[in-house]
């Protein structure tokens, strides 16, 4: 059995999933519930400046009776009392002592303010703290979260003020909200942040209502954006994670990620873990299903490290970023082209129709019985009956005119059905960074058609 | 439907057997289908819906638009969502049927024409008159559905049934438990909508006559349809009753409607099914299916056969009745003989025949045939080049009459008879009747 337990810039935790700062980890009592359930750990729903919350907060958006592919939130940060939350995760660290509970922290912007929250939630004996640079909506207006997360000075001059004060291990917690995540996270080291956590949520709009035309949510009849998280913010959240990962100089704090955004299941997980994190941060999947969802992340993960042969979390944190590469670093010779597998297609055209309506119009529908190259709705009027289904016509790659765009193999409801065979190409390996060092001419027209004659590469 | 009728409904042993799917059922199924591109359902249904289409506006919630497409291509979708027999078409043809279940779209479709059902907005925009005029003898499905394709091209066409009730076999011949009669007559309101005229108690050769049809109209349909149960042809059969108006009588007025407590029903295709089906939610003790050949001959889908089983009805194969015997008018048994299937005959099927010496008597009280129909006969058939009894027609559904169309059930002379043929029949028949008359217009 794989061990899941990790040290995460000396907060420890049992297994690496730790529920993030939000409505699951508002109070002690839910993160009593969650931690018998068995999250490793918990992050504290964001406590500092004073607020008011509204009705109709969360917003979703689902496709295909699909619900919550994304939620959208305009919750504020924690509106219970200060005291009460203190003394909650001061009750909550001495009843878990073996779970992670860090305190996630968000005040205005004075050195004063930051020093206090510091020194109150250091008096709680909780693990660690996080820092809520990323709040896209309400908070940002008034010059915290996102509006700080956005601005690497602010990010430096913030993490600076709670080191001088903090001795409990400081996460900061980035905003995607920007192009490039890696200079506020260089900043937020360079001023001395122990870790850090990305990503925060999204800005958004999720939808209208149709028949009122309102937002939706609607606030009395007004709305507008809010924090986009959930499966849908997967892609995003890996790609932020990655960049973080593959960049040299934040590489060389050599300081653990906890990772976040749309983690849903342990596939989700163990991708995150991939890109460079160390622990789990999980909310809108728990807001979906509950805390019970953490037995088959647990179990999950731990039976494919096992078949993948880690014997630990470390193991696997950051595992294949060596394999990232920037499109120039890629090879332009490689070749794939798609291939279908009789036995296994179904029938049901996706591929076919993605092909030639979207991409290269490089797979026929081809009749079974003599091999003839069909039209769709080639069929007779008077034809009727399951008996039809014997003498389909089924589509079939033209592997000469297929340029491995991968669009078939992912319409494709079949599991392996349609697969990317790797074919040899002719061509010696190259880079777009090689072929522009050494034939400068490719960067125009009439010497890239030099070029691609030169090597047999033909585009109609 | 008030309160008290649906508490009828509820009671009634002949109730519609599938309810109404849910919008949550409904949605969740429909976002099931892959939406697959020229679909094999499609071409598997007689009439081509777009079985993708209309299910992916339920998933978006709609069924409107989901019946309109339905309707386009099938007039009579609500009947046949009820009628058809998936298994054997659109269902039997979805791609996920392999693997998994395949998706319901006959319920879909049910859950998409119910939802304008009664409803009075029109579902097609209007077309300019052309002032041409067509009659349309007979108005079941095949006759329904070419006059409504017609009406839908601007012709104004006029429907002659000589039943009180349009509907055809969908009012009177599809027992309840799968089409109440109030869905059939609903479609023939629609059709109304649609702009049909329907002329109900007129029958050509009775009240309505060759020379008015030719007279006043610019072409004729004929959508007859078929006869009675023939007779069984075998001493005493003066006492057995008709097996469609033993489904009619279930329908029309089940509450009169009295069974035998040992009936034998003779046949063994789908109406044979429904027939024994009727006899035993009516009450009888033991229905028993009578057939001359063996299971595998048997003309019934064989999900009829295994509902059939599942409702307790016997069957008894290679068995033929000899005579029917009564005392004072009663029926008191079915004699039978005992059978062998030989060498294949005309049909292609092996041959029954007797074993000798043995024969049986099954100890019944009512005797229902079920033996398919007579051809189409009388007033109907006037002057008409007949193929094996059934009108024949061209490859444009034409009679050898001159502006004589024919379709649906009296012209199949080969094939299973069923609505959706009959259905397609009257849309195909519609087409060639449109390219007649506007070719007459241009030739002036």
């Amino acid at each position: 059995m794989a061990d899941l337990s990790i040290n995460f810039a000396g907060i420890k935790s049992p297994n690496p999933f730790w529920l993030a700062s939000a409505p699951p980890t508002n109070s002690g009592a839910q993160i009593h519930r969650a931690f018998e359930a068995g999250w490793g750990g918990a992050v504290w729903k964001t406590i500092g400046a004073p607020v008011l919350n509204i009705s109709n907060r969360y917003g979703s958006w689902n496709l295909g009776g699909q619900k919550l592919l994304a939620i959208n939130n305009i919750e504020l940060i924690s509106d219970r009392p200060q005291d009460v939350n203190l003394k909650e995760i001061a009750e909550v660290k001495r009843a878990w002592p073996d779970r992670a509970v860090i305190v996630s922290v968000m005040v205005e912007s004075t050195r004063e303010a930051w020093h206090d929250i510091v020194r109150k939630v250091e008096d709680t004996g909780a693990d660690g703290f996080e820092l809520n640079f990323g709040c896209p909506h309400g908070m940002s207006e008034r010059g915290m979260g996102a509006a700080v997360g956005q601005v690497p000075e602010y990010c430096h001059q913030i993490v600076a003020w709670v080191k001088e004060a903090a001795k409990l291990p400081v996460i900061v917690k980035l905003t995607p909200n920007v192009a490039s995540v890696v200079p506020p996270a260089l900043a937020a080291l360079a001023a001395g942040g122990d870790a850090l956590a990305l990503i925060n949520t999204l800005n958004s709009v999720i939808g209208l209502d149709l028949t009122s035309l309102e937002f939706s949510p609607s606030i009395g009849g007004k709305g507008g954006h809010g924090g986009f998280a959930g499966p849908a913010s997967k892609p995003i959240a890996l790609h932020h994670l990655s960049s973080l990962g593959t960049d040299a100089g934040v590489r060389s704090y050599s300081r653990p990620i906890s990772g976040m955004g749309g983690i849903s299941t342990w596939q989700d997980a163990a991708e995150f873990l991939l890109l460079g994190s160390t622990s789990l941060q999980v909310c809108t999947a728990v807001m979906h299903h509950g805390y019970r969802i953490i037995a088959d992340l647990c179990e999950g993960l731990s039976g494919w490290m096992d078949e993948q042969g880690f014997a630990t979390v470390a193991e696997v944190t950051g595992k294949s970023l060596p394999k990232f590469s920037d499109f120039k670093d890629l090879d332009l010779s490689f070749r794939a082209v798609a291939r279908i597998n009789p036995a296994s297609c179904i029938g049901c055209n996706l591929c076919y129709v993605a092909c030639n309506d979207t991409a290269h119009q490089c797979i026929d529908l081809t009749r079974p019985s003599d091999g003839a190259i069909l039209k769709p709705f080639s069929w007779s009027e008077r034809s009727n009956g399951k008996a039809i289904v014997k003498d389909r016509p089924r589509p079939v790659v033209r592997e000469a005119d297929c340029v491995g765009c991968r669009l078939c193999f992912n319409v494709c409801p079949v599991d392996s059905c349609i697969t990317m065979e790797s074919v040899p190409s002719g061509r010696k390996p190259i880079t777009w960074d090689e072929l522009t060092k050494q034939r400068p001419e490719v960067a125009e027209w009439d010497g890239m058609a030099r070029y691609r004659k030169e090597v047999g590469i033909e585009i109609h | 439907m008030s309160a008290t009728a649906i508490r009828k409904a509820l009671d009634s042993p002949l109730a519609e057997l599938l309810g109404p799917l849910s919008t949550l059922d409904a949605v969740v199924e429909a976002n099931r289908c892959l939406y697959c591109y020229d679909a094999p359902c499609a071409q598997a249904c007689p009439t081509h819906i777009d079985i993708p289409g209309f299910i992916r506006k339920i998933g978006q919630a709609r069924p409107r638009d989901a019946a309109r497409t339905i309707l386009s291509e099938n007039l009579l979708g609500a009947t046949c969502s009820r009628v058809c027999p998936v298994q054997e078409l659109c269902e039997g043809a979805c791609v996920l049927g392999a693997a998994m279940k395949p998706i319901s779209i006959g319920r879909l479709q049910r859950y998409a024409t119910d939802s304008v059902q009664d409803d009075p907005t029109p579902l097609f925009s209007p077309v300019a008159p052309t002032g041409r005029r067509v009659a349309v003898v007979g108005a079941g499905p095949a006759g329904l559905s070419c006059a409504g394709e017609l009406v839908r091209k601007g012709h104004h066409v006029e429907v002659f049934e000589k039943r009180d009730l349009g509907g055809g076999l969908s009012t009177f011949g599809i027992v309840t438990l799968r089409e109440p009669i109030e869905v059939a007559l609903a479609e023939v309101e629609f059709l109304r909508r649609l702009g049909v005229v329907i002329h109900t108690g007129r029958e050509l050769g009775k009240d309505l006559s060759w020379d008015e049809l030719e007279d006043r109209f610019d072409a004729v349909f004929l959508a007859v349809g078929l006869g009675k149960v023939p007779r069984l042809g075998i001493p005493g059969d003066d006492l057995v009753i008709d097996g469609l108006e033993l489904v009619e009588a279930g329908k029309v007025d089940p509450v009169r409607v009295s069974v035998g407590h040992r009936v034998a029903v003779v046949g063994a295709g789908n109406t044979a099914i429904d027939c024994a089906t009727v006899a035993k939610r009516l009450g009888a003790e033991e229905v028993t299916i009578v057939y001359r050949r063996s299971a595998a001959e048997m003309t019934a889908y064989p999900h009829e056969y295994e509902f059939a089983k599942a409702e307790g009805i016997g069957f008894r194969f290679l068995t033929q009745p000899v005579e029917v015997v009564s005392h004072a008018g009663a029926v008191r048994g079915l004699r039978c003989q005992v059978m062998t299937l030989g060498k294949n005959d005309a049909s292609g099927r092996p041959e029954p025949t007797p074993v000798p010496g043995q024969q049986l008597l099954l100890e019944v009280d009512m005797v229902v045939a079920a033996i398919g129909q007579t051809k189409p006969s009388g007033a109907a058939v006037e002057g008409m080049n007949l193929d094996r009894g059934f009108i024949a027609v061209d490859a444009g559904f034409k009679t050898n009459r001159p502006k004589v169309f024919a379709g649906g059930d009296g012209i199949r002379s080969t094939g299973a008879a069923s609505t959706v043929m009959a259905v397609q029949d009257g849309k195909l028949a519609s087409r060639a009747i449109h390219l007649f008359l506007t070719e007459e217009v241009r030739r002036g």
